[in-house]
């Protein structure tokens, strides 16, 4: 047989590596042609590597020619490596070429290259660990590894693209890469030049086309249902059996929350909201809603924590915005803070403390870190070159002045970050700079300033990295921006402004300045602890004992993970450092991003006018939550999740296990026998409980709700296949067995209240109060499944916890916000409209969108009509009413009318 | 046709008399079945291949070495070539290059029936009624 391989060819590595098979058993000829040769007499395009079979026959799928070499080493088919090579033709395959293509023709890096394939290697990565066994299809190495460890080789093989948080793949392919037949391959295709090898052969390949769409999917990997020990299974019902007894005692909450020697201490910061933007649904689950499922989970554990927030409120969008509304910066601080703090109450985030910066401690504590800083020679004094718009008569912070990014070309960025390629920015750097309020160009004025010597202090931070880093729970995404700002090479930072509104900086010749944001808002979580008990150094220089998580977007990664930390190992005062960073990617509006500016989105105060409940917004939100990838808000999915995941699947159960209680046994729980059945159900409900436990001790937030929802899958299948309401009605025994179905399904109820309460904690509280669950038994999760409503316990009234969402209902909110880019663009061309700023963006209707608006305003008119003539509940009346003045106003807005100066909306 | 509606015809030619129920996975609706031992299977071509052993039929896998490759080779393309949503220039090259191989041969290994056959017809199925000018009668078992 012969086989036809082309200069850098992938495919070449997996068949190279097989080859070794046969030697001494089959004569095997390697031929070199060229990549656009035709070897396959029967096939139109050219493919390498090919296998010219004795027969005539042409193997020329490089899986099927690793496949035939194993074959003739005598190795058996079997469906778990079957398996494994349909996946990686189907799905690896292609996210794999996308993301060479990226790196080797068109030269990108990071990320570009590394999204495509994430979410495949974490599928190796899971597979592999949860296995247990150190290949893919078992204890030896075979064909599926081969096949895998080829194609991913030339990516894997630069360690900047293999995550060293993927612990099991990262020692499955060293392991691989280090066998001789595995590394002669290696060295005969990539010749010591890494990918680059690759690039004749991969320049003359059409591009591949983009995987499918998986980067922004909703649907998460599912898990496999595992296969349960006898040992498993027993250890399950003891556990079960104990019951009420194992709960530890209740731990009253104290105030102040300080850490306890010899306790796990967590202290748990949201990112900092900026204080005059209302924050839209992406910042609220980016951040302060994440951080509460973690803060309220780590109570559930009885950790001692304290969760931490505040608006920070000081810089030039402050003043800005001052300036528009006529007000004092502190005015518009004073105003928006309680605009935050409501919509989070509306949101019920837990807070301990929710504060704000521009405080006295904050100034207290930012000099002295700068003084500090100063006294050791990490602080710079230079001259800079600096944006200054004669027509504003006012030096350019960064975010005032847009422009042509210096790196990438992106049209409009900004003048401290360029969103396109993420790369910070000196605004003086930026080409065709514009103040962004008036549009002049702005010219260079000089000025002095103070900078941050991070190079000075970038051995410490490595040194601290190297310590922190290895086993902690920072995302991918952090991990990666860390090490990339890294390679790049730190740079000193310019920490002071020319502004007013900001902390003053303490030093003679700088009185008119203050510190930038940037410098001083990281402190802010510092100074809010301050204002919350005056031991807040019990906190922030206790390292050793405090666990410190800190959520954010991903953008704020490197203020977070670099530029605090350098300051805080600068001042030598043993400051608490994050240990865990946890940041994620980006939520988009339908298909397009949220816009204050275009009215497109919700905004968290929109959130609550809609009249879907917080605890479903929660819900939903985290349900999409973008962990590891983008992720999008879409209004349809979020009627179709609470349709089918609370309604028909959490909700249906809870509420059928509690009213099989209510009605068959006169709402005392009944005695349970359970039979072996019902203990394989208790160890997999066991299994998927500690399941939620290692995701939510390693902050997979979005993944661990899964395993809830999984929960009350088996609990309705258990239900729906052992039919108690027919068994009810039999002879003794049937009613026996109907009673033990009934007894464990209203135990898994009572258990799932409890995983629920981080997620959805008015939904959880009302299931307690209707099982009326014994107080510890709500306030703690162990990781064991107990019986918390044992046999005789009195259970409250049973109601439906969730609501059915109408199509009709969803479409007029999806109107309303927005319904994403391809009504925007068709919106824009449409008007061309001078003003740029627009707040209340006009949608044009066409005639028919106007009647169909017209048909509801009067039915809506007839319902109000209706219940008032009825004498209906005010509320009721209320909430009805509200609903017709919206639809009149959506459609006074279809008919381009003027609006009625806001007689409806609470905002102005 | 949807995969699990695939599978049961499949499962109803092998002469299985259990019919397994199938669940899907993802936008791309991929199948997955839940065995009652061990672990469960996901993707078309794997679970067909596991229903052919279930029903004794290994012989529709491939006898020799080089018929199991050439199975596993065509059922490989089925799921990935064939399945992939193409324009009308691909699934034209698609069908000439498959003819041309068919040119000299009764079935996909040869001369002997196999899993590729079935489950390389069940995919084409949908594209024969648009191209009904090419010659792929060969193949019909």
């Amino acid at each position: 047989m012969r086989l036809f391989v082309s200069e850098g060819a992938p495919g070449n590595l997996p068949v190279l590596a097989a080859a070794g098979r046969v030697r001494g058993r089959a004569e095997l000829l390697i031929s070199t042609v060229g990549p656009e040769e035709c070897m396959v007499p029967f096939l139109t395009r050219p493919k390498v590597p090919v296998l010219q079979l004795d027969s005539g026959n042409y193997l020329f799928s490089t899986s099927s020619i690793c496949r035939y070499f194993f074959l003739l080493s005598g190795w058996e088919q079997d469906d778990l490596t079957n398996q494994w090579l349909e996946w990686e033709a189907t799905e690896l395959q292609p996210a794999l070429s996308a993301a060479l293509y990226c790196l080797v023709v068109q030269g990108k890096k990071g990320e570009d290259v590394l999204g495509p394939v994430r979410r495949a290697l974490t599928h190796i990565d899971h597979s592999l660990s949860r296995q247990n066994c150190p290949f893919l299809a078992g204890e030896t190495e075979s064909l599926a590894d081969i096949v895998l460890w080829g194609a991913l080789y030339p990516l894997l093989q630069d360690p900047a693209y293999l995550p060293e948080e993927l612990g099991a793949l990262h020692s499955w392919f060293q392991t691989l890469s280090t066998q001789e037949p595995c590394q002669r391959a290696a060295e005969t295709v990539l010749k010591q030049q890494g990918v680059l090898a690759l690039r004749p052969y991969l320049q003359k390949q059409p591009q591949p086309s983009p995987p499918d769409e998986s980067a922004v999917t909703n649907e998460p990997e599912e898990e496999e249902l595992a296969t349960l020990s006898e040992e498993e299974i027993a250890m399950a019902v003891t556990a079960w059996e104990k019951g009420l007894e194992s709960l530890p005692p209740l731990r009253p909450r104290q105030n102040p929350v300080l850490p306890v020697a010899g306790e796990r201490n967590v202290l748990i910061t949201s990112a900092l909201p900026y204080v005059n933007n209302v924050p839209h649904l992406g910042n609220i689950i980016g951040c302060v809603l994440s951080a509460d499922v973690f803060a309220r989970y780590s109570r559930l554990r009885q950790w001692n924590t304290l969760y931490l927030c505040g608006t920070d409120e000081y810089g030039t969008a402050t003043e800005t915005k001052a300036m528009e509304e006529g007000l004092t910066p502190q005015e518009i601080c004073d105003k928006y803070h309680v605009i935050h703090a409501d919509i989070y109450r509306w949101f019920n985030i837990s807070f301990d403390i929710f504060g704000r910066t521009t405080t006295p401690q904050q100034t207290k504590i930012t000099q002295d870190i700068f003084q500090r800083l100063l006294t050791r020679g990490f602080v710079l004094r230079d001259t800079v070159e600096q944006l200054r718009c004669e027509h504003c008569a006012r030096f350019l912070a960064d975010r005032f002045v847009e422009g042509v990014c210096p790196f990438c070309g992106y049209e409009e960025a900004r003048g401290d970050q360029c969103d396109k390629c993420g790369k910070l920015i000196n605004a003086i750097e930026l080409k065709k700079p514009q103040c962004k309020v008036c549009r002049s160009c702005p010219v260079v004025k000089s000025s002095q300033h103070l900078f941050l010597d991070l190079p000075k202090l970038e051995k410490r931070l490595e040194e601290w990295l190297g310590k922190t880093l290895p086993g902690s729970d920072w995302t991918p995404n952090a991990r990666f921006i860390i090490r990339s700002w890294l390679r790049d090479g730190l740079k000193p930072r310019c920490i002071t402004r020319d502004l007013k509104w900001g902390t003053p900086v303490p030093l003679e010749g700088f009185e008119d300045k203050v510190f930038y944001v940037w410098f001083d808002a990281t402190i802010g979580y510092l100074s809010i602890t301050a204002n919350y008990t005056d031991q807040w150094e019990r906190w922030w220089k206790n390292p050793e004992q405090v666990d410190l998580y800190q959520f954010m977007a991903k953008d704020n990664v490197p203020f977070h993970g670099l530029v605090f930390p350098c300051s805080a190992l600068g001042t030598e005062d043993n400051y608490t450092l994050v240990s865990h960073l946890i940041a994620t990617e980006y939520l988009n509006y339908e298909d397009g991003k949220f816009s204050k500016s275009r009215g497109v989105g919700v905004f968290g105060d929109m959130a609550q006018d809609t009249g879907i409940p917080a605890d479903i917004w929660r819900f939903y939100l985290l349900y999409i939550r973008p962990e590891g990838q983008d992720s999008a808000f879409s209004w349809a999915d979020m009627l179709l999740k609470n349709n089918s995941e609370l309604l028909n699947n959490l909700g249906n159960f809870i509420n059928r296990a509690g009213m099989f209680v209510s009605k068959f046994f006169g709402g005392y729980v009944p005695e349970m026998v359970l039979t072996p059945d019902d203990q394989r159900l208790l160890a997999h409900v066991t299994l998927e409980l500690r399941h939620y436990h290692q995701l939510l001790e390693k902050v997979r937030i979005r993944d661990a709700l899964r395993s809830i929802l999984t929960i009350s899958r088996h609990g309705n299948q258990y239900i729906q296949v052992n039919e108690p309401w027919k068994r009810i009605k039999g002879n003794e025994a049937d009613r026996q067995r109907a009673g033990t179905v009934t007894g464990l399904a209203v135990n898994i109820a009572a258990l799932l209240s409890v995983m629920l309460q981080p997620y959805m904690p008015t939904v959880s509280t009302t299931i307690q109060d209707q099982l009326q669950l014994p107080r510890p038994a709500c306030s703690i999760l162990l990781t064991n499944f107990l019986c918390t409503l044992p046999a005789g316990h009195q259970i409250g009234t049973v109601s439906p916890l969730f609501q059915k969402l109408e199509n009709d209902q969803i479409e007029s909110l999806k109107q309303r916000f927005g319904g994403g880019q391809l009504e925007e663009s068709l919106e824009l061309k449409a008007k061309v409209s001078p003003k740029p700023e627009v707040v209340e963006t006009v949608t044009t209707a066409g005639p028919q969108q106007i009647q169909v608006l017209m048909d509801e305003v009067t039915k809506q008119g007839n319902t109000v009509r209706e219940l008032k003539a009825q004498k209906a509940d005010k509320n009721q009346i209320a909430a009805e009413v509200a609903k017709l003045l919206e639809l009149k106003k959506q459609l006074a807005l279809a008919e381009g009318k003027p609006l009625e100066t806001s007689k409806g909306k609470k905002k102005k | 046709m949807a995969a699990a509606a695939e599978l049961a015809l499949l499962e109803k030619s092998l002469g299985l008399s259990k019919r397994n129920k199938y669940s899907a996975r993802g936008d791309r609706q991929i199948p997955v079945l839940q065995t009652n031992n061990g672990p469960s299977l996901t993707g078309l071509t794997t679970i067909a291949a596991h229903l052919v052993k279930q029903a004794n039929k290994e012989y529709l896998l491939g006898s020799t070495a080089e018929e199991k490759a050439i199975v596993q080779q065509w059922l490989e393309y089925r799921v990935t070539q064939v399945d992939k949503h193409s324009n009308k220039d691909d699934i034209r090259t698609l069908l000439k290059d498959l003819n041309a191989y068919l040119e000299d041969k009764v079935y996909l290994t040869g001369y002997n029936f196999t899993l590729a056959d079935i489950l390389l017809y069940y995919g084409l199925h949908r594209f024969i009624s648009i191209f009904i000018g090419v010659k792929l009668t060969t193949e019909l078992p």
